[in-house]
């Protein structure tokens, strides 16, 4: 039986890094031969990080079982801290991969570190009062970065959280994060294959970790808490764990997403409570807990404002209708049992196997 | 659960082979397009070519109203232009994509409008989607010209990207300059957008120049996106200071709220604003009685005198039932600036993307246009509009242009 | 002086987060949910009086009734169809994302509706403003009536709560759903009518906000909506006259922070306070604590 269990893990595994690499093969196969439409080309790399950010929310919402809204705000640390580094090197490293992997590997400390911060005082609330402090944090970090203002001259570099003008650039100064008007002219050294060895990279840190020591100690946490310490497993070390390494994930998809677009700006819409719940949803609607649900989710209601844009100004309408539906199609207990009872499975199969 | 996932996948594959498909099916344009070009489309089979104006802009989300009135100006430009017959005798065909005002769903705009054959682009309507999708246009030549991304970076390092609208420092130098020049005041508040790209920059060119000016700044407090319904601190503050005129680099939704709280607090001073501002006499239902002797550089204004603005006005309200705001005039400018350089260039609608782009450019430096917003604009070769901006003061309810 | 003038200022602000927060609290003290839609149902609440009173003509006591009936009908409706099938869910996570998909609903319908223009709210309140210390402090009408309105609707729903069946139903109904309806409680009609008060409530906080802020756009509701949960929580969640006290003491560590500190980071110290609020208490000013069993 236990033997069982293991082959399923890694049958399971084995199943999601073959999508990965099955969509990879056969969205190269479609560029190089030129069968892509401009839209799809365009939105690859977007897809990888709605990806890796719906993973890396998943292990704090499935595995560790508290809920956060303001996973974007790490996004938006990761996206920043990356986008400066770039910004800042652009002339030193003439090599651009290498810079990037630089750059991901910053944004990635920067946000894990900002995570592990955050994490300490506020991983002992509980519930709705932990979503409403990382939200509250999401929106302190994105009000911030809107009032910050980092220039460089020939004296070195310069801060100020009100103007470009208080800076007192010298001659030949340049505004590098300025404020509103964000970064500009990031290079976008960002492609679908770097994404995908990232989605793959993000998959391998959390899938070990859930088949780990440490991953069955976090979920215990989240089965029951006061058991899990009764029987001396360090919670706040483990709550911990699991938070800064989704903040450090959630942080390289912020590179990715910055080294995509040429001008960054931390708006509502981008790094905003908004955000944090969008990619909330792709976990939820993706099955709690479950890694490769997360994966299809994220592409599927990415890819669906796109598909809908035949319908002009309804398309927002009947996304949001279509959201509804398949919330309620995946998770109404009712539907479920009507499901299964005319599943496909069972219409072809007389007799369902005895578990 | 499992079986959901399978479906889920089988939706998945099925969508990405609907997109990639996009590319290799001619008439996607045909549901993709959000304006109804089929009077255009009709007559255009007649000789086949046609030209393919693109637009980008928010239709959906907080910033809706900026969007939707780069679309229906574009929008009645086309239809007008295509009923006299189109350019050189060539109809256009019109489809505009909705970019939420985000950067990244505009650079999918841009690429949805690329797989329906875009030759042109009149957007996108935000700063900050202009200079995403900037990037992108550079990267493939193609002509783009902005009805109001107003920020300096949509322009500067492409030489395919033009404005309709003023740039953010000139506003702010303008004012500056302006309210000096004219000694409208000698204590000068600012409340203004910090988490916005285009109230921010006016501000600090504004706040630049003022060192250059005999007035002084006496209080320059920020709002922000999350946090724009009240405004008691900002106006306390500047009443507190003694400031006689309060410069507004802001868009009328919230300028409304300022004038409306300000005359709460029995605050009578001076406002003076930017183009965002133009467009407060139209919200709805709204007191114009607040908004008298309200000052602004503006470069359109939906009730003057003049007969194009009069047409183009009586055009958009019967068309889509709203009085037309200054994003509405920029892009309806925006489509004839595209008219005319085609017709100085000559180019022919069979070119590609990138020779159409090099003729235009060219074509940009040469020409002068007469438009809603602004009379004989001239283009530089970094892409920035020469128009001199109009000072307009609300009198009794209307704009009058100050001598 | 300027500090008192700020200070009425916090107030007013707080008020129109209170009445906000006391329909989010209830909807959260019972049906145990954040109802992320109920920004929107507040938006809905000032489109119906707009509409029904500055579009249509019609008297503001018709408008004002209008919008309430419209607003309970549709809390019963969105519970009816989006949240309920979703009740018995394995995860209370389920509901939640479909109160964003019905808030989408919302504002995009809006939008179709009464298109992106900014609306210029007229006042649904007629009380004028009380100015003291000759003319330097002044507490405005919508102010005044948004407190007393607050009061009363604070008072009657403890009351409602506490002393009538229904209301006790709803008691039993947030503790425990299975012992309730042993109980013979319906529990699906206790939450409808929960459903339908707190949407009551937000049609009136529609109306309080929009004739405080006179500006009114399809997304009107949804920042608000925010604050209020934000100050739904600072109270302690779940309690009415934590929602109360929560909102406004939000409104007036808002303004005081964008007086004294720095308007640009409003934002931040708001939120920095309510994080500071729930680390020393953990449920918020007024909240219980819950022993948790093994």
């Amino acid at each position: 039986m236990k033997k069982l269990t293991i082959n399923k893990n890694t049958k399971d595994n084995i199943i999601t890094y073959g999508i990965i690499i099955a969509a990879y093969i056969v969205m190269e196969l479609l560029i190089n031969t030129g069968h892509i439409s401009s839209l799809m080309q365009g939105l690859l790399v977007p897809l990888c990080v709605y990806v890796i950010l719906a993973v890396s929310l998943n292990l704090t919402v499935g595995i560790l079982g508290e809920l956060s809204l303001g996973h974007a705000g790490f996004m938006c640390v990761g996206a920043f801290a990356g986008a400066f580094f770039s910004k800042c090197t652009q002339g030193v490293i003439p090599v651009d991969l290498l810079r990037f992997i630089l750059a991901i590997i910053i944004g990635a400390v920067a946000a894990g570190i900002i995570g592990f911060l955050i994490g300490m005082p506020v991983l002992r609330l509980r519930g709705d009062y932990l979503a409403i402090v990382t939200l509250a944090f999401g929106e302190i970090i994105k009000n911030i970065i809107n009032v910050l203002y980092i220039g460089k001259d020939s004296s070195g570099f310069h801060f100020s959280l009100k103007d470009s003008l208080s800076l007192g650039l010298g001659e030949g100064g340049e505004v590098i994060i300025n404020g509103a008007q964000g970064i500009t002219g990031t290079p976008k050294d960002a492609t679908f294959t770097i994404g995908i060895i990232l989605i793959i990279l993000t998959l391998v840190i959390v899938l070990n970790l859930i088949h780990s020591r440490d991953g069955r100690a976090i979920m215990s946490i989240r089965d029951n808490l006061i058991a899990a310490e009764s029987i001396g497993i360090n919670i706040t070390k483990y709550k911990l764990m699991a938070f800064s390494i989704s903040a450090a994930l959630a942080g390289m998809a912020g590179v990715l997403y910055a080294h995509n677009l040429s001008s960054l700006m931390a708006t509502p819409k981008n790094f905003g409570y908004n955000m944090s719940i969008m990619i909330l949803v792709f976990v939820v609607l993706g099955g709690i807990g479950n890694i490769r649900g997360s994966i299809i989710s994220a592409v599927i209601l990415t890819l669906l404002p796109e598909l809908l844009r035949g319908l002009s100004n309804y398309r927002m309408l009947i996304y949001s209708v279509i959201l509804i539906i398949m919330m309620l199609f995946n998770w109404s207990p009712k539907l479920i049992n009507l499901r299964e009872k005319y599943s496909f499975k069972r219409l072809f199969k007389k007799t369902r196997e005895v578990q | 659960m499992k079986k959901f996932k399978k479906g889920m996948s089988l939706l998945l594959v099925a969508a990405m082979l609907t997109l990639a498909g996009c590319s290799s099916s001619t008439n996607s344009a045909d549901n993709s397009s959000s304006n109804e070009p089929a009077e255009a489309g009709d007559a255009a089979t007649a000789d086949g070519a046609v030209f393919k104006i693109g637009a980008i802009g928010p239709s959906t989300g907080g910033a809706a109203v900026y969007g939707l009135a780069v679309q229906n100006g574009a929008d009645l430009a086309v239809k007008e232009i295509n009923a006299a017959g189109g350019i050189n005798g060539t109809l256009i065909e019109y489809n505009f994509q909705d970019d939420e005002c985000d950067n990244e769903k505009s650079i999918n705009a841009y690429n949805t409008l690329k797989d329906w054959g875009m030759q042109m682009l009149v957007g996108s309507t935000t700063s900050g989607c202009c200079i995403a999708v900037a990037a992108e246009s550079a990267n493939d030549n193609l002509f783009q010209i902005t009805p109001s991304g107003s920020s300096v970076d949509c322009i500067s390092n492409n030489d395919n990207v033009f404005q309709v609208c003023f740039t953010d420092p000139n506003q702010g130098v303008g004012a500056a300059q302006y309210i000096g020049e004219n000694a409208v005041a000698q204590k000068v508040a600012v409340i203004y957008d910090s988490s916005d790209v285009y109230s921010s920059g006016i501000y600090e060119k504004f706040v630049q120049e003022a060192a250059n000016q005999p007035f002084e700044i006496v209080s320059a407090e920020a709002f922000t996106a999350d946090n724009k319904t009240d405004f008691s601190v900002q106006l306390q503050k500047a009443k507190d200071t003694g400031a006689e005129l309060v410069f507004l680099p802001i868009y009328y939704t919230e300028a409304s709220l300022i004038l409306t709280q300000a005359a709460a607090m029995d605050y009578a001073p001076k406002f003076f604003g930017c183009d965002g501002l133009d467009g407060i006499l139209n919200v709805e239902n709204f007191d114009t009685a607040l908004a008298e002797g309200v000052m602004l550089l503006t470069p359109f204004a939906a009730d003057a005198e003049d007969d194009a603005t009069k047409a183009f006005v009586s055009a958009y309200q019967a068309a889509y039932g709203d009085t037309p705001n200054q994003f509405a005039a920029d892009a309806y400018d925006a489509v004839y600036i595209l008219k005319a350089a085609i017709e100085k260039s000559g180019a022919t609608p069979d070119a590609s993307v990138s020779d159409l782009c090099e003729l235009l450019k060219g074509a940009m430096a040469e020409i002068s246009v007469d438009g809603l917003t602004g009379e004989a604009m001239s283009w530089d070769s970094d892409g920035a509009v020469n128009k001199a901006p109009k000072a307009m003061e609300i009198v009794n309810g209307n704009y009058s242009l100050i001598q | 002086m300027s500090f008192i003038s700020y200070l009425i200022n916090g107030i007013s602000l707080g008020s129109v987060y209170a009445i906000i927060a006391l329909g989010y609290t209830m909807v959260y003290g019972i049906a145990k949910m954040l109802n992320f839609a109920h920004g929107d149902v507040i938006m809905v609440g000032g489109f119906t009086v707009f509409f029904a009173v500055s579009m249509q003509g019609l008297p503001t006591a018709a408008g004002i009734i209008l919008s309430v009936v419209l607003c309970t009908l549709l809390g019963i409706t969105i519970e009816y169809i989006a949240y309920r099938p979703l009740r018995q869910a394995a995860s209370s996570l389920a509901v939640l994302i479909t109160a964003i998909g019905v808030s989408y609903f919302l504002q995009n319908m809006a939008l179709l509706i009464f298109g992106a223009n900014t609306k210029a709210f007229t006042s649904v309140v007629t009380l004028p403003a009380i100015k003291l210390a000759g003319g330097q402090i002044m507490i405005s009408g919508e102010t005044i009536v948004t407190i007393v309105s607050c009061i009363i609707i604070m008072t009657g729903l403890t009351l409602f709560i506490n002393k009538t069946k229904a209301g006790q139903a709803m008691l039993a109904v947030s503790e425990d759903k299975g012992a309730a309806q042993l109980m013979g409680i319906n529990v699906n009609g206790t939450i409808s009518l929960t459903f339908a008060i707190g949407s009551a409530l937000a049609a009136i906080a529609g109306m309080l906000l929009c004739s405080a802020y006179p500006s009114l756009t399809p997304y009107t509701g949804s920042m608000p909506g925010i604050k209020a949960f934000v100050a739904a929580v600072f109270g302690g969640i779940g309690s009415i006259p934590g929602a109360l006290i929560g909102g406004i003491v939000l409104g007036i560590i808002e303004i005081l922070s964008k007086a004294y500190i720095s308007s640009q980071l409003a934002d931040a110290i708001v939120f920095m306070v309510l994080i500071i609020v729930l680390l020393v208490k953990p449920t918020g000013i007024l909240g219980k604590k819950i022993q948790e069993k093994v």
